[in-house]
């Protein structure tokens, strides 16, 4: 999941009015049977998105074609979409965060996987739900990441204590690790889809579901960062902050540990002073599974009519799934390969990774129970755990009041 | 008139040939008079016109992600404006709209106003603090919330590090991560904002008043505070009207700052119609409700466009 950016968000408020379908100033060439300029839109930027261009160039040659990528700002991306679905201007491919791909396969904009040959085999399990919608395959990430749990090595041992793996632990370390200087432990608790995503790892660890949360598996887990929070361990600003900004509260010391996810990673080898690990994030009792949501970018073909193009679009989006390019993708953007074989290697040669890896292996896909409908529920997550960080309503009140009120 | 048919009749032929070339004339008249409205009257058609139209239709209607797609959006009469209003976030919006603008329009106005009538005496390097001073005007607003973040930031914003070493509080206020406080905070912030455009109007009306008004005042013993109760309030009067129902029209909409600056939070303490409409539509993709709250929005903003139209007659026939 890539952070969300409030003023690409702005920009595209100001600049799309809601009704009014945009028209696109791409001009097609004429058509030939053997040479075809497909049309990909992603949002990657520098510097992953050199790696991109060349997959894409380099797949679309295989077959004799020619490509031509539009990279958006993430934030405009689904507005983007809209437009061009409205203006019937989608590109051939078109990547998708893997939250959106159900909403945006409802909407009838994307052609099934399977018309192209492509099944997704040893895709785990977890990544292929993220891509299902009503049972057919519509979009196949590369590569996927999720969230850990960061710790700074020099403050640690400092202070004598290993990395928590229960949320009992967790409560206890971060209290001791608490100075004047740094809180013990800093998460995203914002009001935005990356407050929610970074509240399921606790929420579906201790067996709360996104269907109805107000139950007391959630309420627990909405409780133990409301503690954390009350007890002083974790700042009273994380209500505020993103994940890029718990990420530079960690670098700059402020916090001991940290929750975020593997593209953070060269921030923090950016920083030679820092000394850092990282392990799954602690689960309520030793027994249970940490279960931490699905991060990455899915390829889809749209449903342009044009035959020949879609058949040459799904092309492309099998090679851009290959093994040898999503580990190329992986690399670049240090996330791990979603082909399960291709992950194990890649953890054995990318130690810094290995532990990913692993926790991908159990990661769930946002949308895999509520598809098109997870927009609201993610709302009300977000809601509730705003509730009661600021202690405007106790953990259960507030997931019963956000749950019913909408 | 009879002078003018006798005359017609006296002539005899021309008098048939005259009304005609006059309709005729008249007609060219005419058509020059529409080619001269047309394109304003296209312009406010399809920019202004169309918008609105299809704003209204749209919250009456199913729309989401899928009616892009397919172009279908069921008609769902009243049922977007009923979920919206039966909602609990609704109240929450609305006061928070109401004290949001309010708070702005009195803090904006009151400096503003202060600072106008600080600038109407010349004094070295005026000019140029008169110019500092629209600083806030020239920032882009996006650029300019991202700084007021880091300075509210609780932990280690300069405003609380300041506050601290002055012991002017004894703990870090959480400006923007407590729903008590963060409503001030935007307000605080938004205040900033408004200065500039109230000083500067403010100013340009104050420029206006004649001198001798106050120098005829003096004479009979009004100065100070009394020559601002009886020559300067008066004479500014049309001015403030203006100043202040403009500046709730553009407070009633503010919705950039908000989102840079908390983006609605935390726990919607900052949420007001206009963020709700924009989180509705942007961010949930359920188009119909986002504008059913900003057509709510839009029709408290005309009663007041209202008042201000209003006001401003009465200024002209006074």
């Amino acid at each position: 999941m890539k952070t969300i950016r409030i003023v690409a968000a702005l920009a595209v408020a100001a600049l799309v009015p809601i009704g009014l379908a945009a028209c696109s100033p791409t001009t097609k060439a004429a058509p030939s049977a053997s040479h075809l300029d497909l049309t990909v839109e992603d949002y990657f930027q520098a510097p992953q998105v050199d790696v991109y261009n060349k997959i894409y160039a380099t797949c679309a040659a295989a077959e004799g074609d020619t490509v031509t990528a539009t990279h958006v700002p993430g934030a405009s991306l689904i507005s983007k979409v809209l437009q061009q679905s409205s203006s019937k201007t989608l590109p051939d491919v078109l990547m998708l965060d893997n939250p959106d791909v159900q909403q945006i396969a409802s909407s009838g904009a994307l052609s099934p996987l399977k018309n192209y040959g492509i099944t997704g085999k040893g895709v785990s399990p977890g990544v292929l739900s993220a891509g299902t919608y009503k049972g057919d395959l519509y979009g196949l990430a590369p590569a996927v990441n999720s969230l850990a749990l960061f710790y700074n090595k020099d403050i640690l041992s400092a202070a004598g204590i290993t990395p928590p793996k229960t949320w009992a632990e967790l409560t206890t370390d971060a209290k001791a690790l608490t100075t004047p200087d740094h809180y013990g432990f800093a998460f995203s608790g914002i009001n935005t889809y990356e407050g929610t995503w970074q509240f399921m790892p606790w929420m579906w660890s201790n067996g709360g579901s996104e269907k109805n949360i107000n139950t007391s598996q959630t309420a627990g887990a909405l409780a133990l960062l409301t503690d954390l929070v009350k007890a002083g361990s974790a700042s009273a600003s994380v209500d505020s902050w993103a994940q890029s900004d718990v990420d530079n509260q960690f670098i700059a010391g402020k916090a001991a540990m940290m929750e975020n996810g593997p593209w953070q990673i060269p921030s923090l080898t950016a920083v030679s002073s820092l000394h850092w690990g990282y392990v799954p994030l602690p689960t309520r009792t030793a027994d249970q599974t940490s279960q931490a949501p699905l991060g990455g970018e899915t390829f889809n073909v749209t449903n342009t009519g044009d035959k020949a193009k879609q058949a040459a679009a799904g092309k492309l989006v099998a090679c851009i799934n290959n093994a040898k390019n999503a580990g190329a993708i992986a690399t670049a953007n240090l996330y791990i390969p979603s082909n399960e074989a291709a992950a194990a290697a890649f953890g054995k040669a990318n130690p810094d990774l290995a532990g990913f890896a692993k926790i991908i292996a159990d990661a769930r896909a946002r949308t895999a129970l509520l598809g098109a409908d997870w927009p609201t529920a993610a709302t009300k997550i977000y809601t509730a755990e705003q509730l009661s960080l600021t202690g405007k309503a106790a953990p259960d009140a507030a997931l019963a009041q956000a749950q019913s009120g909408n | 008139m009879t002078a003018i048919d006798l005359a017609a009749a006296g002539t005899g032929q021309a008098a048939p040939k005259e009304p005609l070339r006059r309709q005729r004339r008249l007609s060219v008249e005419r058509i020059a008079q529409w080619a001269f409205l047309a394109p304003a009257v296209i312009y406010i058609g399809l920019f202004f016109g169309y918008p609105i139209v299809k704003n209204v239709v749209m919250s009456f209607q199913d729309y989401t992600t899928k009616t892009f797609f397919t172009g279908e959006a069921p008609w769902v009469g009243f049922a977007n404006y009923v979920s919206v209003i039966k909602n609990s976030l609704f109240s929450t919006t609305l006061i928070n709209t109401g004290l949001f603008t309010v708070g702005s329009i009195v803090g904006q106005f009151v400096i503003g106003m202060a600072l106008a009538l600080f600038f109407k005496r010349r004094f070295p390097l005026s000019g140029v603090l008169r110019s500092l001073l629209l600083l806030p005007w020239l920032l882009p607003l996006i650029a300019s919330s991202a700084v007021w973040k880091w300075i509210l930031d609780q932990d280690s914003g300069i405003l609380n590090q300041a506050l601290l070493f002055l012991h002017v509080t004894p703990a870090a206020i959480p400006w923007l991560s407590s729903p008590n406080v963060a409503l001030i905070s935007v307000i605080l912030v938004n205040i900033w904002l408004g200065i500039p455009f109230n000083a500067t109007i403010l100013y340009g009306g104050l420029q206006g008043i004649p001198e001798e008004q106050y120098e005829a005042a003096a004479l009979d013993g009004a100065t100070g505070w009394k020559a601002f109760r009886y020559v300067t309030w008066p004479n500014l009067r049309p001015v403030v009207s203006v100043v202040l129902v403009l500046g709730v029209v553009y407070t009633l909409k503010v919705l950039d700052i908000i989102l840079g600056l908390t983006g609605g939070g935390p726990a919607n303490a900052t949420q007001t119609l206009a963020t709700n409409s924009y989180q509705q539509s942007f961010v949930v993709f359920s188009f119909g409700t986002g504008a059913a709250i900003s057509n709510i929005l839009i029709v408290i903003s005309l009663v007041f466009t209202v008042v201000y139209l209003r006001l401003n007659r009465r200024a002209i026939d006074e």
